[in-house]
């Protein structure tokens, strides 16, 4: 099962903020990565205008994504793979699993993948008692914690060396220790061994390529290159808007891809893979199966409103900017996509109203879209989220979250076209709030609804004559003079 | 078009009801400039509270009764970034499906300026003769750096203000927490945004951090009040009107 638990954003926010350990690696991340892609950005041949081009790529690709996906399938089943197309998580997994009985799987490795997390892979194998052994660095570490990841490409960055250190020397059996290059070779000793006894690899798919019929993976660790390549059966997931149609897309693409993800020029290791080995090849798996996946895509694909977000690479460049996910870390989010990127796609897939704290918890502040290398407008669809929210729609089956709210807003905008009325109002208001005011004019202790502004700020209170009236005033003086 | 004449003031609601004298220090640097000011004074709001928490028919109809009242304006300027950008770039959206409507809020947007990026982009104008004392630091609004594009505007001001030393803070870009209803709706990481801006402007070692909006000061403002922390927050046409401490 797909784990769901959008319901505890706040909880979970006030969580993460209290957390001093996250807190420092949140904001030594932001630093070095989220300023890190904005410099890689500027220093690009092509200046950062280029991402609005890989925009009219992935845009184009959107358009076009039956063809493409046929064509890619084609191509695939010419050399010999299976393609499935599975129409939601379900289906997938059941899928993998069946696939994984049949050739007698007992251990699975996996690269880093984000779309498994989302359609609960590890859960279901782990229920059919096969093991799935994460064979990135931070997955793995998670893995052995029990936990879920808390950032798309640096899972691990709650977790403190000594932590990982009392994990290993537990979980691995050797002497504790805080020496990363020490930690490194015992993960690195542990999952050779994996790789080498596993009978499937699974991998996710960065971006695959129509005209070639392939699929690319880049990794900088090489592990889904060994997890691709040495189990006999492969069996790679992607969404299924993750394609382009020529291979001259993916020059610009991952290009951007590793700027945005990793302050990189370009990944490690960078895979492309349309099919079993074919014979005379030295290396890859006997059997190649591509699931393409839509759990929910084509809805998002049917509203040319939202269609914008099948452009996400889930590079995480985004997470990497925002001061919420900043204070607040990944767990948050409830969901396998965290920061801007989830604040938007997860209440597409999981429920609008169920995931409302995503879309209504943050600050509209723009720096999403400024590091997104695909260039996305984060911060429209948030705003259209919180439309779909305030009034309800029928489309995405989403009922009105407030109607107190609703209420005040209409009176508030039959106020605004009344300059008298909004007078009136500001006057009530003051007076009101004259019986909060403390030293100096500061108001210190809000009422109601208001009261969360003075947990932890004081207020001025209103001007006794408002801008207008004083302005009409020495107007009416500068007249009789 | 005559931009350079006379100017019409579209007042941020903020700085109406609370903070009028910004409003006034606005007034000040017009008069000094020897442009003729016109202020309508049925304005209101410009909907952005509304818009921002999803309510667009509300914003709409706040909208509408702006356009009302300004659209004979030649050349409006407001003290406000998110206020411009509301109308700039919001209002196109919200009457995207009524061609007429459309149109109007199209032609107001191109006349309408942020208060620095009319002093600057418009007149030409960097040094505007005034003088102010004190170690000056300035927070990047979000709106108004990202979504109309004013970054070294204010800057180019600020660095002409005579007696003036201006100190870049760490992350002046990053955004300061407000988030408009957000900032009493989520509190608690409102509250943990700011208090990064505001260990921020501490370490910067200003006396006056300085904005293009009153809605991030104001939020600014609150916690260095309540934590009794000794620096000034003063709207950037306090400064550029020569106001002392
Ligand atoms: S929204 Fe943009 S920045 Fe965020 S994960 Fe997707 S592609 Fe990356």
């Amino acid at each position: 099962m797909t784990r769901i638990a959008t319901e505890n954003y706040r909880e979970e926010a006030i969580k993460g903020i209290n957390d001093p350990v996250l807190q420092k690696a949140l904001a030594n991340l932001q630093m070095r990565l989220g300023r890190g892609a904005e410099e890689a950005y500027r220093n690009l041949p092509e200046g950062p205008g280029l991402r609005r081009k890989a925009h009219e790529i992935r845009m184009n690709a959107i358009e076009n994504l039956d063809v493409l996906l046929e064509l890619l399938a084609d191509k695939i089943r010419s050399r010999g793979g299976h393609v499935f197309f599975a129409e939601d998580a379900d289906a997938a997994v059941t899928y993998c699993l069946e696939t994984a009985q049949k050739h007698n799987v007992r251990l699975a490795v996996k690269g880093k993948s984000m779309i498994t997390e989302e359609i609960g892979l590890n859960d279901a194998f782990a229920a059919a008692d096969i093991e799935v052994a994460e064979t990135d660095l931070g997955e793995y570490i998670i893995q052995l914690a029990g936990e879920h990841p808390s950032h798309i490409i640096a899972p691990a960055i709650h977790k403190t060396r000594s932590e990982i250190g009392l994990l290993f020397s537990e979980k691995l059996n050797i002497p504790y220790t805080t020496d990363p290059e020490t930690l490194t070779r015992a993960a690195r000793k542990a999952l050779r061994e994996k790789f080498l006894s596993a009978g499937m690899g699974i991998s996710g798919c960065n971006i695959a390529c129509a005209e070639t019929g392939h699929i690319t993976v880049v990794s900088n660790e090489g592990n889904i290159r060994m997890s691709t390549t040495l189990p006999k059966v492969h069996v790679a997931f992607m969404g299924m808007e993750r394609i382009t149609a020529r291979l001259s897309d993916h020059d610009i693409l991952f290009r951007l891809l590793s700027r945005g993800a990793a302050a990189q020029k370009m990944a490690g290791y960078v895979s492309y893979i349309g099919g079993p080995r074919i014979s005379g090849q030295a290396d890859g798996p006997d059997e190649f199966h591509l699931v393409i996946i839509d759990n929910g895509r084509t809805k998002i694909l049917a509203d040319n409103e939202f269609r914008e977000m099948l452009c996400c690479i889930r590079c995480g460049a985004c997470l990497n900017m925002c001061p919420v996910y900043g204070e607040i870390g990944g767990h948050a989010y409830g969901y396998a996509y965290t920061g801007p990127v989830g604040a938007v796609v997860t209440p597409l897939l999981v429920g609008i109203n169920r995931a409302k704290d995503l879309c209504l918890g943050e600050t509209l502040c723009g720096a999403c879209k400024d590091a997104c290398p695909v260039d996305i407008d984060l911060p429209r669809m948030l705003l259209l989220l919180r439309a779909k929210l305030a009034d309800g729609d029928e489309k995405w089956n989403v009922k009105r979250e407030n109607t107190g709210e609703k209420i005040l807003y209409g009176i508030w905008s039959e106020i605004v076209r009344r300059r008298w009325a909004y007078d009136a109002m500001l006057n009530l208001s003051r007076e009101g709030l004259r019986l909060f005011t403390g030293k100096e004019g500061m108001i210190s202790s809000f009422p109601f609804f208001l009261k969360g502004w003075t947990d932890s700020r004081d207020m001025k209170l209103p001007a006794r004559e408002s801008f207008m009236l004083q302005w009409k005033k020495s107007e009416k003086q500068k007249r009789v003079k | 078009m005559n931009y350079n004449k006379k100017v019409t003031l579209f007042i941020q609601c903020i700085i109406d009801g609370i903070f009028p004298e910004v409003g006034f220090a606005v007034v000040r640097i017009f008069n000094k400039l020897g442009i003729g000011v016109e202020c309508p004074a049925e304005q209101t709001c410009c909907g952005q509270p509304a818009f921002n928490s999803g309510y667009r028919k509300e914003a709409k109809r706040a909208a509408e009764h702006f356009m009302e009242v300004f659209g004979e304006a030649e050349c409006i300027v407001c003290p406000s970034g998110s206020c411009v950008n509301m109308v700039r770039n919001h209002y196109p959206e919200l009457f995207r499906d009524n061609a007429k409507l459309l149109e109007r809020a199209k032609g107001i947007g191109v006349k309408t300026f942020e208060l620095t990026e009319y002093l600057v982009d418009v007149l030409g104008l960097e040094d505007l003769g005034s003088r102010y004392d004190g170690r000056i630091t300035y927070h990047d609004s979000c709106h108004l750096m990202r979504g109309i594009g004013v970054k070294e505007q204010p800057r180019k001001l600020i660095r002409k203000i005579r007696g003036a030393e201006f100190v870049e803070m760490k992350d002046s870009d990053k955004c300061c927490g407000f988030g408009g209803a957000f900032s009493v709706k989520y509190p608690e990481i409102s509250t943990a945004i700011l208090e990064d801006k505001v260990k921020n402007i501490i370490d910067s070692n200003a006396e006056i951090v300085t904005g293009c909006d009153m809605g991030c000061l104001m939020n600014i403002q609150g916690m260095l009040s309540r934590r009794g922390l000794p620096v000034k927050t003063l709207h950037i046409a306090q400064l550029l009107a020569g106001q002392s401490i």
